[in-house]
């Protein structure tokens, strides 16, 4: 894994002096709470080079998600929480590029994993669910964006709705995987057992809400302040990091939860799909 | 040219207002924004330009309404590859803020903040001539709060993370910094005709 640093998170300068003028050196801070500084470093360089990433094999989680992994020769390395941009091409050159959040814990196994949605009539992910076999390629480039990205420096509280767990569940990977002690939880919200993606690996980190049905003797409904509030009265030393991910709506929800509760809104971090 | 092999994409569309490696979202208007919507009612909205200007100046709501209206009508270009067509922003273009602060000779560029402390740089040259407004209204109502209400800052000829929410403030530099997205990776400026998503593109 690339090395990457921890940037001082939180840090505010005093605003300047109404008028003053800032000498070059001085970096501009807003006079408001910076809501959400950067996690760690990215490279430049990463962002910007197409890599061709090898399918090498692919494995259903639930009726509508499969997970594909790909070879990836001088992937940089990630962190969890961060995503890279996809893209396919057509015979006739039309080009298709779409975020995705990585699945996979970072490793040295030269391979990446993506957890994709059927979405009805996506044109991307339509062609990964039914076209795309071993063997395919395609292009990536990434790792992009530190702002979500976890570098197990602290403790942190996930709370993921749908395919919103993806992102969050490569934070558990990676917590397992280093055998770390620093704690981590994860809230997910969805609409049955069935379609709760990577059940299979689910312990007693996670902490799942089912909204349409659950199993026997479980509670069917909404995530609420009832689910939040055992997290935030059980706090770790320092607090948690709350990371949200999920549709807009669900975020909106879940934020205005975690607020609620207590959380301070500099430090929830949010990642919308769209 | 890498081909994936049997992939066919949707219908093409001949669209000359679709930049590069951009798709129609028609009806949608995806929220991206990675903090809490804040709650901030218009009464608490200000917005300030200082920096290297020769007065510098806090406007409220009020005050902010009694510059003369401007309404922005076209198409918003979003970094994640969704474009909005027909788009109507209502509010009042920047020039008219800019010209009661009147920018120094040596300001060449803008930190744009938020109220919940995002921030953008801009060259001052794509905030001002008409191209940026401050907007209130959106498709003649008041713009939602996930969207940026109360106001927010609309530059439409760059990528859409340039245009930030819950406006606060300008800061006049001599210089460029990067803002939020830009430490991130994200590219200096942006313009989506040139497909300038990420530093070094």
């Amino acid at each position: 894994m690339t090395e990457l640093t921890t940037e001082t998170a939180g840090a505010t300068e005093a605003p300047g002096t109404a008028g003053t003028v800032r000498g070059a050196q001085e970096r501009f801070a807003p006079p408001t709470r910076f809501a959400v500084p950067g996690r760690i470093a990215v490279s430049p360089q990463d962002a910007s080079v197409w890599r061709t990433a090898t399918l090498t094999g692919i494995r259903r989680e639930t009726p509508r998600v499969s997970s594909f992994r790909f070879a990836v020769p001088g992937w940089p390395g990630h962190l969890p929480g961060q995503h890279l941009m996809l893209r396919l091409t057509a015979e006739d050159g039309y080009v298709a590029q779409r975020h995705y959040s990585i699945a996979s814990a970072p490793d040295d196994s030269g391979h990446i994993e993506l957890t994709l949605d059927h979405v009805e009539g996506g044109e991307v992910s339509g062609w990964f669910h039914t076209v795309a076999r071993p063997g395919d390629r395609i292009e990536v480039r990434g790792p992009l964006s530190g702002f979500f990205a976890w570098p197990a420096d602290r403790p942190a509280l996930l709370v993921g709705a749908g395919s919103g767990v993806v992102p969050l569940w490569s934070m558990v990977r990676f917590h397992r995987s280093r055998d770390m002690r620093v704690p981590l939880r994860l809230l997910v919200s969805t609409r049955s057992p069935e379609d709760l993606i990577f059940a299979r690996e689910m312990r007693s980190e996670t902490t799942p809400v089912f909204t349409r049905s659950a199993p026997e003797g479980e509670a069917v409904g909404r995530l609420g302040a009832a689910h939040v509030a055992p997290f935030m009265a059980k706090q770790p030393p320092g607090g948690w990091e709350a990371y949200v991910c999920g549709s807009n709506s669900f975020a909106e929800h879940a934020s205005r939860l975690l607020v609620a509760a207590g959380q301070p809104v500099e430090r929830i971090r949010i990642e919308r799909f769209g | 040219m890498n081909i994936t092999r049997g992939f066919t994409g949707r219908p093409r569309v001949h669209h000359p207002g679709l930049p590069p490696g951009q798709y129609d979202a028609g009806d949608e208007w995806p929220v991206l924004s990675a903090e809490v919507t804040p709650d901030l009612a218009p009464a608490d909205w200000t917005f300030r330009i200082d920096g290297l200007v020769a007065e510098p100046r806090t406007w409220d709501w009020d005050e902010a309404h009694e510059l003369p209206p401007s309404a922005y009508e076209g198409d918003i270009h979003c970094v994640t590859g969704w474009s909005k067509f027909g788009v109507r922003f209502g509010g009042v273009s920047l020039d008219a803020f800019l010209d009661v602060v009147r920018p120094h000779g040596s300001a060449t560029h803008v930190v744009a903040y938020a109220h919940t402390g995002y921030t953008a740089n801009l060259p001052l040259a794509d905030v001002s001539g008409g191209r940026a407004w401050i907007v209130w209204e959106y498709g003649g109502r008041p713009l939602d709060a996930e969207h940026g209400g109360p106001a927010r800052l609309v530059v439409p000829h760059l990528y859409f993370w340039k245009s930030v929410k819950w406006l606060a403030g300008l800061r006049l530099l001599d210089h460029d910094e990067p803002g939020f997205w830009e430490g991130n990776g994200y590219h200096p400026r942006g313009n989506p005709w040139e497909e300038q998503r990420y530093s070094g593109d």
